[in-house]
């Protein structure tokens, strides 16, 4: 089975990556000003709400609840989203969803498709299988044009676009839409991707969707947006095909009232969102006539096999754990070399992809505990990170330098007599690099510390040695 | 009361003025300070990179040599964020309810400092003497694991000679987190130095904290970029007296 998260298998390790992105000034001038914009809308919202953590604690515990019985609700999705004229696709892995989707849009005879936002289409990477079978995918979120049109990939699961600031956009609009003259205020932009997506919205017979949630008891799909663009996308074509995730399923209706306010708070800062769709089947004469689902494994039911990371599919995907991580915060998203980036990517992109790849991500954290601060599902990141962390190591795929280092240090502190002669040789082994009592040119594992940073030098007495005198 | 001070592994080696610095404050409150020398580490070190085996020995051997303390007290709150938040998590993954008795009946007796200080002694005047200007880094396990709050400042406030500078962006990650700051180098630096940049706004002389690991970090950088400003633990800060001001003078 092939289990793919976008290009993350062929990734560079984070460090290599991030190190090019720490360098990019104007990207990091970028994510730090929208992440702070959005950090601050967020803590206002979520502020007012008196009952947030029980929210917090409704949301988890509907999700924790599906999960533990995800094989009856996703069932009972397929039946009543059949019995309303919708017709559910099961693919394995992103090949066959990406083949399911292809197939589909052949069968209307289809030669271009508009798009809403969705995260699993970067996952399956449908946009490259799309184009290799000769159909024209347009994304219609903003973000994800301004991605689109400069050939860039997503850095935000919810801001695809958060590392572009509007002079870099102008440009790529510019170039890409041929115009001659574009203004750089945000409704100028605006304006010019209206025009260029509103013929498209008119023309095209098929609309590609994700979805946020999807209701069992009703067999509806959701999908929350701010734009307006979805809306276009969900009612204007003839035929519509939604990719998702078996995660995104809920049990009933009403679960609805607790998602709709947790994700706009979180995601966006708004009370909620401007535009919520939900549809139920076909309906005739209003809407698409066709609709398919396609119910997307890729890994996930391998990640809901272990109990001690299963809580990672909780994900709402609101994106504030990104907003929030220091780590983040200074790399942008593209560093994590997967569409899922920050604190939930670095759990779940290795997941999905069976540990095989993307094993720098559990590392790519300093554990500060930011993520699970906001998680508005309290999903405990900083464990799952510890716990993948393990799993990176007890599959032998740890630096040879760092787990000599760490079976030395065990080794030490198995017992107070060997930590005593460490300390010892710790002192003796300085001595070449101790310069006025500060070390700043340390060799192996160390030298990433001294590249920018002192260490002091060991003192000449320990604290047992300064007590046993004492 | 007899406090059984945990040292822990690396102030131990690299900060022993800290440890020197916690009983002098506790026995100038006139508590009793013992020193179990077979104490070595909590084992957050080999936990948070993914070694859990080697973590497991450590808590055993924690739990053998301070199992009859009556109060242990620990001056690094992410060694105590280890314990609370990790030994019964590894109890019930090693499947063993004696250890996990064990574990239950040590965690309320393990102290981070300014807890033992604030909570246990009820104390916040220590009769401490520090004419300096100081900022206080909140160390993200201090602030968000063990909710210790305001708990330093409050110790902080009772300090003669003091002036306490709010850090801005308190709640950010100074960047170290132990081998990340190794395996990450350029991401943790990037953090340091808008850690740095704050500390540099205050003004302050000297930056505190209730960890020296990420003192050792953000000290790091304040000495290579030879800012001239300095961390201290919050221990010495609170053994400082008129008499004995504990800095080193020449």
């Amino acid at each position: 089975m092939s289990v793919r998260v976008g290009e993350a298998a062929s990734a560079p390790p984070f460090p290599e990556a991030a190190k090019r992105m720490v360098a990019n000034s104007q990207l990091r001038r970028n994510v730090r000003h929208a992440t702070d914009v959005i950090r601050t809308k967020r803590g206002r919202v979520v502020g007012e709400k008196e009952d947030w953590e029980a929210l917090r604690n409704a949301g988890k515990a509907i999700k924790d609840h599906t999960l533990a019985n995800l094989d009856h609700y996703l069932v009972q999705f397929e039946e009543a989203c059949t019995k309303a004229g919708g017709k559910v696709h099961w693919a394995r892995d992103a090949d066959e969803a990406n083949r399911i989707i292809v197939d589909l849009v052949k069968q209307y005879n289809a030669d271009e498709v508009i798009k809403v936002k969705t995260m699993t289409s970067d996952e399956t990477r449908l946009n490259v299988a799309l184009e290799a079978a000769g159909i024209t995918p347009f994304e219609t979120d903003l973000a994800d044009l301004i991605v689109q049109l400069g050939g860039d990939k997503p850095s935000h699961i919810v801001v695809p676009a958060l590392h572009r600031n509007r002079m870099e956009i102008r440009e790529i609009f510019m170039k890409k839409m041929g115009l001659d003259t574009l203004g750089y205020q945000p409704e100028d932009l605006a304006g010019a991707a209206r025009q260029y997506l509103r013929e498209r919205f008119l023309r095209v017979k098929v609309g590609i969707s994700g979805a946020n949630y999807l209701v069992a008891e009703t067999g509806s799909v959701v999908v929350v947006e701010s734009e307006g663009n979805g809306r276009m996308c969900l009612s204007l074509p003839e035929v519509l095909i939604s990719i998702v995730g078996v995660e995104k399923v809920i049990p009933r209706f009403e679960d609805l009232e607790v998602f709709l306010q947790l994700l706009p708070r979180s995601a966006t800062g708004e009370r909620m969102n401007p535009y919520n769709s939900i549809w139920t089947g076909v309906t005739p004469g209003d809407g698409p006539q066709a609709f398919h689902i396609v119910l997307l494994d890729n890994g996930r039911t391998e990640v809901l096999a272990d109990p001690e990371s299963r809580e990672t599919l909780d994900c709402i995907r609101c994106g504030a754990c990104l907003n929030a991580c220091p780590v983040y915060r200074q790399t942008g998203g593209h560093a994590y070399g997967s569409v899922y980036g920050g604190p939930i990517g670095a759990i779940l992109t290795p997941q999905l992809q069976s540990m095989e790849h993307s094993q720098t991500l559990p590392y790519a954290s300093s554990l500060c505990g930011a993520c699970y601060e906001v998680c508005p599902v309290k999903i405990n990141i900083p464990e799952i990170l510890i716990h993948l962390r393990t799993k990176v190591v007890e599959s032998g795929h740890a630096p040879l330098a760092e787990r000599l280092a760490m079976k030395g240090a065990a080794f030490a502190m198995s017992k107070a007599s060997r930590l005593s002669l460490a300390h010892a040789f710790a002192r003796l082994g300085q001595w070449p690099f101790n310069d006025d009592g500060k070390l700043d040119n340390l060799p192996g594992l160390l030298a990433g510390w001294t590249e920018t940073r002192d260490l002091d030098a060991i003192p000449a007495e320990s604290f047992r040695e300064w007590w046993a005198k004492r | 009361m007899v406090i059984s001070l945990f040292i822990t592994c690396y102030n131990d080696a690299l900060f022993p003025r800290t440890g020197q610095a916690v009983v002098e404050v506790l026995e100038r409150l006139g508590h009793t300070v013992e020193f179990r020398a077979a104490q070595t580490c909590c084992g957050q070190m080999h936990y948070n990179t993914g070694y859990r085996e080697d973590s497991y020995a450590l808590l055993r051997q924690f739990l053998d040599v301070f199992a009859d303390a009556e109060v242990i007290v620990c001056p690094s709150s992410s060694c105590v964020a280890m314990m609370r938040d990790h030994y019964p998590k590894m109890a019930a993954q090693l499947n063993d309810p004696a250890l996990a008795a064990r574990v239950e009946a040590i965690l309320p007796r393990v102290f981070e400092f300014s807890e033992l200080l604030v909570d246990k002694l009820g104390v916040t005047d220590v009769g401490a003497f520090y004419p300096h200007t100081v900022t206080m880094h909140a160390s993200c396990h201090a602030l968000r694991s063990l909710h210790i709050g305001t708990k330093p400042a409050e110790l902080l406030k009772q300090v003669k000679g003091l002036t306490l500078l709010e850090l801005p962006d308190a709640d950010q990650c100074c960047g170290f987190g132990g081998t990340f700051a190794v395996k990450n180098p350029d991401v943790s630096a990037a953090m340091l130095s808008d850690k740095v940049q704050c500390v540099l706004g205050t003004r302050a002389e000297a930056c505190t904290g209730a960890d020296n690991s990420c003192l050792m970090h953000i000290g790091g950088a304040l000495s290579r970029q030879r800012t001239g400003v300095r961390t201290i633990h919050l221990a010495e800060i609170l053994a400082s007296t008129e008499k004995n001001s504990r800095e080193k003078t020449v």
